[in-house]
């Protein structure tokens, strides 16, 4: 059995979109618990991709590719967990700030985040303070993730965080920031709880958090 | 080719510390190299100073000016830094950049019409980032007939079809200097301008990228760039294409930059 997970692992890592879901047919067929298919293979392999590509090693189309790849994977065995056994590591609110329209770094984030076994929901761009506080109430997520590309969308950050504040939703709610105008520094300036120079951080970040909660 | 030196931005650290040491001897003396190089404005960019980018540009523009005769390209989203910066520059300056986006359109459209600035019209709208070189077109139309109505001249308007990297769509090359080319057909007297680095992100050496792509825009008719003028090669690519264009009448630069050493390989 670890044969195909090994085949599945080098095939995500290799980004063989073309391959993937025969392999993942064929290991379940020969009897694969699916959710060690998808713990041990699929998001395994994409530990591997977010080190190589925090190391330099990888690039941001083989990252890509991977994430399809992965992805293509995943559909063919998600129908085939059992009622409740699909629960994710955790969930992320992921949005660019009010006033920016940048998304590029935001979904290269999400992606490696969906990768590495989170439930992502995405909220796009521009989106307005009281809309992100609004989504955080419902949604209730264990991480919000901000990204800002322009030095006059920045502030909007500390907004966000001031308004979950006033509204006692903080404590609910870990709040990383990224994008190529923020730094540790800003990050810390105006509370947030983490910083990530890049998807691959930001996946560590995001996985720290979640298993420090429990 | 208009060449706008862009070295003097506060996203680099090393100028940030410039800039918060008030150093004008070390700004000055960037601004004369770039110059030097061939750059015919001066980028200043304070953006990462929130709060006091106004001053900054402004104290920047002088300090520029003051050790140097040449027209600065004052780049902000921030329509009071710009205006800012406006108010101690002298000669034309360049505006980077207006947009299609509602709020940034409406606070810029007055100061670039009255000012008689040339502008940078950067091709991007509420409706978030083009892809397609139809939605850059779109956007375009409205941009230059909307500066055109407002008196702005068609020849000062510089038309940014925002370059996206290749890393992440492989269309994103293509759509872009199709962009350019249909924009400079669609708008005559109109110019065309990007820094165009954007294009290499998420991938290695990507000097190759950014010196190949430009080659391939400035076959398409791009004639502004954004570019770090002390970058050797990136000039020769520049000037060569140009004349590779006929846009070099007896091939005049190019052999005014064999003369002056700027063709020996780097």
């Amino acid at each position: 059995m670890s044969d195909h997970l090994d085949r599945i692992k080098a095939a995500v890592i290799g980004g063989r979109h073309g391959e993937i879901k025969a392999l993942v047919q064929q290991a379940l067929e020969a009897g694969a618990d699916p959710s060690t298919l998808i713990n041990d293979a699929l998001i395994a392999a994409m530990d591997v991709v977010g080190t190589d590509f925090g190391a330099g090693r990888i690039f941001v189309p083989e990252m890509l590719v991977s994430a399809v790849t992965m992805k293509a994977g995943l559909d063919v065995v998600k129908p085939r967990l059992a009622a409740g056994e699909s629960r994710s590591r955790g969930t992320v609110v992921m949005a660019t700030v009010k006033g920016d329209l940048h998304d590029i770094g935001k979904n290269l984030v999400s992606m490696m985040l969906e990768g590495a076994g989170f439930k992502v929901m995405d909220l796009g761009v521009d989106l307005s303070v009281e809309k992100l506080v609004d989504q955080v109430r419902t949604i209730q997520p264990d991480i919000l993730g901000l990204s800002a590309l322009l030095t006059t969308t920045m502030p909007e950050m500390q907004k966000v965080i001031g308004e979950l504040q006033r509204q006692g939703l903080r404590d609910r709610v870990k709040v990383l920031v990224g994008g190529a105008p923020v730094d540790p520094g800003f990050a810390e300036k105006i509370g947030a709880d983490g910083y990530g120079a890049n998807a691959a951080e930001a996946v560590a970040l995001a996985r720290r958090i979640v298993d420090a909660k429990g | 080719m208009l060449i706008v030196g862009e070295l003097i931005n506060a996203s680099r650290p090393s100028v940030r510390d410039l800039i918060e040491r008030r150093d004008a001897a070390a700004v000055a003396a960037l601004a004369r190299d770039q110059r030097e190089h061939g750059a015919d404005y001066i980028d200043v960019n304070a953006g990462v100073f929130v709060g006091q980018e106004p001053d900054l540009l402004k104290w920047l523009v002088a300090t520029v000016q003051e050790a140097l005769a040449a027209p600065c390209c004052i780049d902000s989203p921030d329509p009071m830094a710009i205006a800012a910066a406006l108010g101690v520059h002298r000669g034309t300056a360049l505006i980077n950049s207006i947009s299609l986006e509602k709020e940034r359109w409406e606070a810029l459209l007055p100061l670039v019409a009255e000012s008689r600035s040339k502008v940078v019209a950067l091709c991007m709208s509420d409706a978030g980032m083009p892809e397609t070189a139809d939605q850059r077109l779109a956007i375009a139309d409205q941009l230059v007939n909307g500066l055109v109505q407002k008196g702005v001249a068609i020849g000062d308007i510089y038309v940014d079809p925002l370059v996206q990297p290749v890393a992440t769509n492989n269309t994103f090359g293509v759509e872009f200097l199709q962009a350019i080319e249909r924009i400079t057909r669609s708008f005559p007297g109109v110019h065309t301008m990007c820094g165009l680095s954007n294009i290499s992100f998420g991938l290695p050496e990507r000097r190759f990228l950014n010196q190949t792509f430009m080659v391939m825009a400035v076959a398409r008719g791009l004639d502004g760039a954004i570019v770090n003028p002390l970058d050797k090669r990136m000039m020769a690519c520049i000037t060569t294409a140009e004349t590779l264009m006929g846009r070099d009448p007896f091939c005049m630069n190019y052999l005014k930059a064999f003369r002056a050493g700027k063709l020996a390989a780097p």
